[in-house]
Formats: structure tokens, sequence, C-alpha cells
């Protein structure tokens, strides 16, 4: 991806020249479309859904709803955003469990799309949730996936009912069968049926697809596809859709690179949900699909802080002014830094979940080196200050300091390089709050406070990679520390405050990937 | 549903080709098709931009020329690298390497398989001890193929002695093609890819290693090229192997991955049935193609 350039990149280019203006013309609307279109492609989304989504983008772009805002370049991005949610299934959808037990889900898709293993992250993701699971068998084609489905359910613990050997031989749809009868029998109140890959266009095999469907009656036909795939997905989906009318998708392998655009496409075209996303090759490596995170993967809108960096100066200065007054009065402690790395790591591992966000596909090489203990240390040093301290860094002398380090089990050196860190985060923030500020768009509607949070989890996470690192980025921070020394009033400023600390805004956006987060991401990059 | 011989492009350019005459629509068409074809969006602009200067150059207006360049265009591209494959060292080591999932134990069956008909003794390694089941399934094609199989000793072995034993097996029977089956490892997987480094410096301790081929699906899209460029950082591959050929996918992205990493595509798979594995020949894969 990285050799085609990202979307924000690109499209930082093409809003160059909407910096001054307050309106969209015909012509900056269309080679912003263009870029899009561009991305979307790049993202392996299907070219009729490209279309079609350019199409409604570009009318929407044009409207009055544009025209009026504060900052058009912004805007567009937030009509793709938005469209891109919507299309891909506004809110989430759970299995649907059948009223008379046993619950039958069914399993179809290509070769090789993860199937089996999704059999077996399902099964125990149910069991999980109190229900008594069994796997069906019914992949009779491929070598030995009979025993693979087998060794998977012993690892799930769930039971599996397999009764023909496989590798070609005995009937698939007897097998389902049989295998919802057996489910009844022994009083498991879900079965799921792992059936063999088969192409969109062997028609022979979706007729036996079809069949293990009408024999069974699932509740839920559940597709399961690659993230990985291209322009094929249309295609294969909707072969798949006439086959067996799947009710709804599962996306596989989303712990890759890929962008995913094939998730848009099948949506789009199909109307089914995705329901569920594959992200790993453990057993637990399963969740729930968040259309709203695959909308910012697929057009990796992770750098959409940066965008709005470039598009700042077309932004309305008095608005701005009015609700920086209301930040100016706040105090950013290391209480509240604390604070907000604990609710960090009460969201479980940070690897992964910075690995899932948009845009963090440059940062892999970043997270792998990434020492998780390193945040557990800086917790330990805060934890070792008085609540006098840790509001008022002024009263840390050297006795306190080293009583801190020997609280913490650190070093002198280390309490100093957080406090020095923390101060210059805290200076920059307060800076940035008085000199005029916060170009961040969407602050009418938020809260001060709420806003004030997004700053600070910009400089916890900064400050947590910066003691990482050690490195910091000091030549970046002296110059955008000049920036607003010289009185620089408004441009810039909370994406300085983010890509002052080295990693960036993406990072700054990063830590919690909840609802919320991404919520104040699209308010940010709204009005 | 698409029919079952509908590889080429040769439907979705059929009303391209057949028009009167070249106007704006045929560009628009010819796009669409590439682009649904997995070309991506630079290569499907570089070929329309060659093309439409080639319309211009030789002053046409006949939709059947643009057929023809496009035909050779795409066949000019894909015969800039060598489709052989490189065995002549004895034992001839071949790892094959690839994501999860894109067929590279079928493509191992139907590769031996392919070395048998020329009469070539052929082992395999089943160095895959990290899925499931993922050894038989290995065995019930080497069986197939009417191979040899070395299998790991225990559950979970390291990949790497497995494919050492497996080399030092040939050697001392004198077996003249090693293929190493890997597991299937999403190449953003920094300790996965690490440890294929580490099968490459194992196996090359016992012998050189001839080729190392990157199993790539049809299907992929764009990230195809990420794959092929971790898998070469990684993994040294020496060439490309592309699979289920036999779907509605087009694989048109293996353009761009070998344009950009310089590695010839070497086979083609094209079902589930031992005998579906070719030789790459660009010129057929043109003409069916672009039809």
């Amino acid at each position: 991806m990285a050799t085609f350039g990202n979307l924000s990149d690109r499209l930082a280019e093409t809003f160059k020249n909407l910096r001054t203006k307050g309106k969209l013309s015909a012509a900056d609307v269309d080679g912003t479309v263009r870029e899009i279109r561009r991305a979307l492609l790049d993202a392996d989304v299907s070219l009729d859904v490209v279309k079609q989504f350019t199409a409604h983008v570009r009318e929407r772009a044009l409207g009055d709803e544009v025209n009026k805002a504060l900052n058009p370049a912004q805007q567009v991005v937030q009509i793709v955003n938005d469209e891109l949610v919507a299309i891909l299934g506004g809110q989430q959808r759970r299995l649907q469990f059948a009223k008379n037990p046993p619950t039958v889900i069914m399993l179809a898709g290509l070769q090789g799309a993860g199937k089996t293993t999704l059999a077996g992250k399902l099964a125990k993701h149910l069991a999980k949730e109190g229900h008594t699971p069994m796997l069906v068998a019914s992949d009779l084609q491929r070598p030995n996936a009979v025993n693979q489905l087998q060794v998977v359910g012993h690892q799930a613990g769930v039971p599996v009912f397999a009764p023909e050997p496989g590798n070609g031989v005995g009937d698939p749809v007897k097998v389902a069968k049989a295998g919802v009868e057996q489910a009844r029998r022994a009083q498991h109140d879900v079965v799921i049926i792992d059936t063999a890959g088969r192409l969109g266009v062997d028609a022979e095999m979706m007729k036996q697809a079809a069949n293990i469907r009408k024999a069974t009656n699932p509740d839920e036909v559940l597709f399961v596809i690659d993230a990985m795939i291209g322009q094929d997905a249309v295609t294969t989906a909707k072969a798949f859709q006439e086959g067996v009318d799947f009710t709804g998708v599962v996306l596989s392998k989303l712990d890759g690179d890929a962008r995913g655009g094939a998730a848009l496409s099948v949506a789009s075209v199909t109307g089914r949900p995705i329901i569920f996303a594959s992200t790993g090759e453990g057993l637990d490596d399963f969740e729930a699909f968040h259309p709203d995170r695959m909308a910012s993967r697929i057009l990796d809108l992770g750098d959409i802080l940066t965008l709005i960096e470039q598009a700042q100066s077309a932004f309305d200065e008095e608005e701005a002014l009015k609700v920086a007054e209301k930040l100016a009065t706040e105090q950013f402690t290391l209480e509240d830094f604390l604070a907000q790395m604990q609710q960090l790591r009460g969201a479980g591992s940070i690897k992964k979940m910075l690995g899932m966000l948009p845009g963090a596909g440059g940062m892999k090489q970043q997270l792998e080196n990434f020492d998780e203990r390193e945040i557990v240390r800086t917790e330990a040093i805060i934890q070792s200050m008085t609540p006098a301290e840790r509001k008022n860094t002024k009263l840390l002398n050297g006795s306190r300091r080293l009583r801190i380090a020997r609280g913490a089990g650190m070093t002198v050196t280390d309490v100093n390089q957080l406090v020095q860190r923390f101060e210059q985060a805290a200076k920059m923030m307060k800076t940035v709050a008085r000199g005029g500020m916060p170009q961040i768009p969407g602050m009418g509607p938020l809260p001060g406070g709420g806003a004030h949070g997004g700053g600070k989890r910009q400089a916890a996470k900064g400050k947590k990679k910066a003691s990482g690192s050690r490195s910091g980025n000091p030549a970046k921070r002296a110059t955008e520390n000049a920036a607003i020394a010289e009185g620089r009033p408004v441009g810039g400023a909370p994406a300085t405050a983010g890509s002052g600390f080295g990693l960036g805004a993406k990072a700054g956006a990063a830590p919690t990937p909840s609802a919320e987060d991404l919520a104040k991401m699209q308010k940010l990059l709204g009005r | 549903m698409a029919e079952r011989a509908s590889w080429s492009l040769g439907a979705a350019l059929r009303g391209v080709f057949s028009a009167k005459t070249i106007d704006e629509d045929t560009w628009d068409d010819l796009e669409a098709a590439l682009i649904r074809a997995d070309f991506g969006p630079a290569v499907t602009e570089e070929i329309v931009d060659q093309i439409k200067a080639q319309v211009e150059r030789y002053r046409t207006t006949d939709p059947k020329d643009v057929q023809r360049m496009l035909r050779e265009i795409v066949e000019e591209r894909l015969a800039k690298y060598d489709p052989t494959l490189k065995l002549t060292e004895r034992p001839a080591v071949v790892l094959v390497v690839g994501v999860n999932g894109v067929g590279k134990t079928t493509t191992i069956g139907k590769f031996a398989r392919f070395l048998r008909t020329f009469d070539r003794s052929v082992v395999v390694g089943a160095a895959d001890t990290f899925r499931a089941a993922a050894v038989d399934q290995l065995a019930t094609w080497a069986d197939r193929a009417g191979v040899e199989i070395v299998r790991p000793e225990r559950e979970g072995q390291d990949p790497a002695s497995v494919a050492f034993q497996t080399v030092d097996h040939a050697k001392r029977e004198g077996i003249e093609i090693v293929i190493i089956d890997t597991a299937g490892r999403l190449h953003t997987k920094g300790g996965l890819m690490d440890e294929l480094g580490k099968i490459r410096r194992v196996v090359e301790k016992q012998a050189p290693i001839s080729e190392v081929l990157l199993v790539l699906d049809a299907t992929t899209g764009q990230n195809g090229l990420a794959q092929a460029e971790a898998f070469i950082e990684h993994g040294g591959v020496t060439g490309l192997v592309l699979t289920k050929l036999d779907g509605s996918a087009k694989g048109g992205f293996v353009l761009a991955v070998q344009e950009k990493t310089g590695l010839p595509i070497k086979l083609i798979g094209q079902g589930e049935g031992i005998n579906d594995l070719t030789g790459f020949t660009p010129h057929v894969f043109a003409q069916k193609l672009v039809g």
C-alpha cells in the first residue's frame, strides 16, 4: 500500500487548493472525488460500488450542506465516512437464535477463506456465552478437513459430529442433516455446519450447498470471506447469495494489512450485514464487526487529523476563539494522565488494539517494538507520587524524586524524564489553549472537558512512546513551539500537540477503540 | 451466476471489441474491465494510456485493434521475466510459502505430481506443524501423487527441524527434488516471518535452496503486492504461483506484483484435481485473459 501512498497524502495534495476557499466548486469536488475513487479501488472496493459511491458523495458534496460548512474539505471526508458507515450496515447485528433449539448455523465460502478455523472460533465463543454448540463436519472434499475440524473442536472443547472420514468419501448433505438430528438428541442448542470451500462458478458445488441448506433449514447461513479478496468479491458474493442465500457475512484474516474493501462491496451488493470479524489464528481471535472502524480502515481515516491540519487555514477563527476560552482555564495534571493510561490498559492488549486502528499499517513495525511494560513503569512512577505531587509537579524536589524513584523501582533519571516530558506537554497544551486555539472543529457540540480529553490522550500517548524511544522528536517539537511562540495563533494547534510527540495524531486518537472515540473523531472532522 | 469458462476478460470486453468505432465508451469500458480483473488503478491507467497512445499513432478506429494491442501489452509485460523453474541442483530444494488459505498444500500435491510425470523422484516435507491436520492433508496429497513424505516426529515440532530432516532424507536416499510445505502466515506477523527466515537458514546448511515459491490466490486484490514484498524480504522468494484461477477471479494484480518485484510467475493452479497445475506461459495467459 505504501507503494501507492495513502489516501490522506493524496487528499492533502488536493486540499491544498481548497485552503483559502470558503466554497467548493464542482471542479474541486471532482478532484477530491477522483482521489477517493482511487483510494477505494486500491482498497479493493468493487468498481460498481465505487462508481455508485462516488456519484453519491459528489452529489452530496455539491449540495448546500457543504457550501455552508466551515471547512469544505473536511466536510467531503465526513460525507465519505458517513456513507461508508451507512453502507457497511450502520449498526451491528447479532446472531439470530432459533425459538426451538437447536439453532443451526451453516458456514459457506470459497476455499481457504477460513471456514474451518472460524467454526472453531464461533463454537468457542458460543460456548463461552453459555451455549452448548456442536460442530458438524460436512467438508468431505478437502483432504483431512474433517481431521482439522476435529482438532479445532477439541481445542475449543466442543464435540464434533463426523460420521464420514472425508477426502471425497460420503455425502455432505446427509452428514449435515444427521448432524442436526444428533444435536437434537444430545440436546445441543447450537449446531455449526462446516462445509467445503467452493467457487462461485462451480454450479455443482453450489447446488450441493443449496441442498445442505434445504436439508437443515439453518437459522443463519454465514458467508465467510477473506478480507484480502479483490474485485472478485462481488461476483463471488452474488454467486453465493443466489446459491445459498446467506444471512450474514464473516470477514476473515482482518489481522493482515489488507484494507478490506471487500467488506464494503459485499455489504453493498448483497445488503447482508457483516456480523463477525476474524482477526488471527488463535481460537479467541474473533469479534463482533464494527462498521465504523471498518470505514476508517478502508479509507485509512486514522490519518484524518493530518487532513484537518492541512485544511485548517480555511477554518473560521472567530468560532474557534469562543471555544478556546473554555479550555484556557483547564489544568492538565499527572492524575489525568494516569487515569487516561489506566483506561487504556483496561481495554486489553494495546499492541493488538493499535494494530487494528486505521492508519496503523505504517506503524506496524513501531508496534512490534513497542514495549507494553513501559506503560506499567510510567504508571508505577505516577502512582508513587502523592496526590499533591501529581497535581503540581513543581513540588518535586530532589528528595521527593528519589523517594518516588525508590517507590517505583526506577531510577531518578527515569522520574526526571517523565516529569520533564509531562511538563513540556502540559505547557504546550496551555499555550495552545490560551493562544486562541483549537482548531478542533466540532468543539462546539462537545463539552470543554471532553474535547480537552482528546488532547490529553494525545499527550499521554506521545509520552509513553517517547519514554520508549527516548528520542522523542525534539527538532519538530522545537519548531512547533517556536511557531506557537511567534503567535501564529490558530493554525495547526491541536495537531501540533499530537505531532510534537513524534508518534503523531494517529496514535493520539487511538487509545480506546470505542465507538465513543470514533464518534469523537468523526465530530472532529465534521463541523 | 458466471459460467465455468468465465475466466477470461472476454465477456467483459465483448462489448468493447464488437463496437463499431473507438470512442470514450471504449476507454471507460476497458478501464472498468481491467479494474474488475484486479489490475489495480495504477496499472490500469498505464495500460489504458499506452493503448490510447498506440491508437493515436496508428490512427485506427477499429476496436479489434484495441483488443490486439491489449493482448500484446499484457503479454509483453508478462514476458519480461523468465518463468522457468530452476531445479538443476541435486537435491533441488523448493520451499513453498504464502499467507493462510491460498492453497499451498494443494499446490504442493499438484506440483509433486507434475514433477512425477517428468520421472523425477520427489519427497515432500510437512513443515506446516501449526495448522490443525495440515500434515494429514499433505500426506493425502503425497499419497495421491505417489511421492514420499517426511512427517514431523511429534506434534508442534519446530518447522525448521522438519525441513532439515526432509532435506537430510533426500540426500541419504538420493531423491532429486524436495518440496517443503510451510504454515500459512500473514505477512504482517513479524515473528512468523522470522520463523520463515530460520527455515531457510537451516535448510541452506544442508543444501542450497533452488526455488522459494510464493503462492498467491487469484482472488486476492491489491494486497497481493504487500504480501509479495514482505515474503521477498523474509523468505527470499524466487517465483510466484497463482492459484484458484478456475474461479471467476482473474488475478490481474500479479502483473503489478511481477513488475514491482521482478519475480516471474512460474506456475498456475486451476482446480482441485491433481493435474490442475501447469507451467506459466505469458502468451497463453495473455491469450486466455484477453480472449
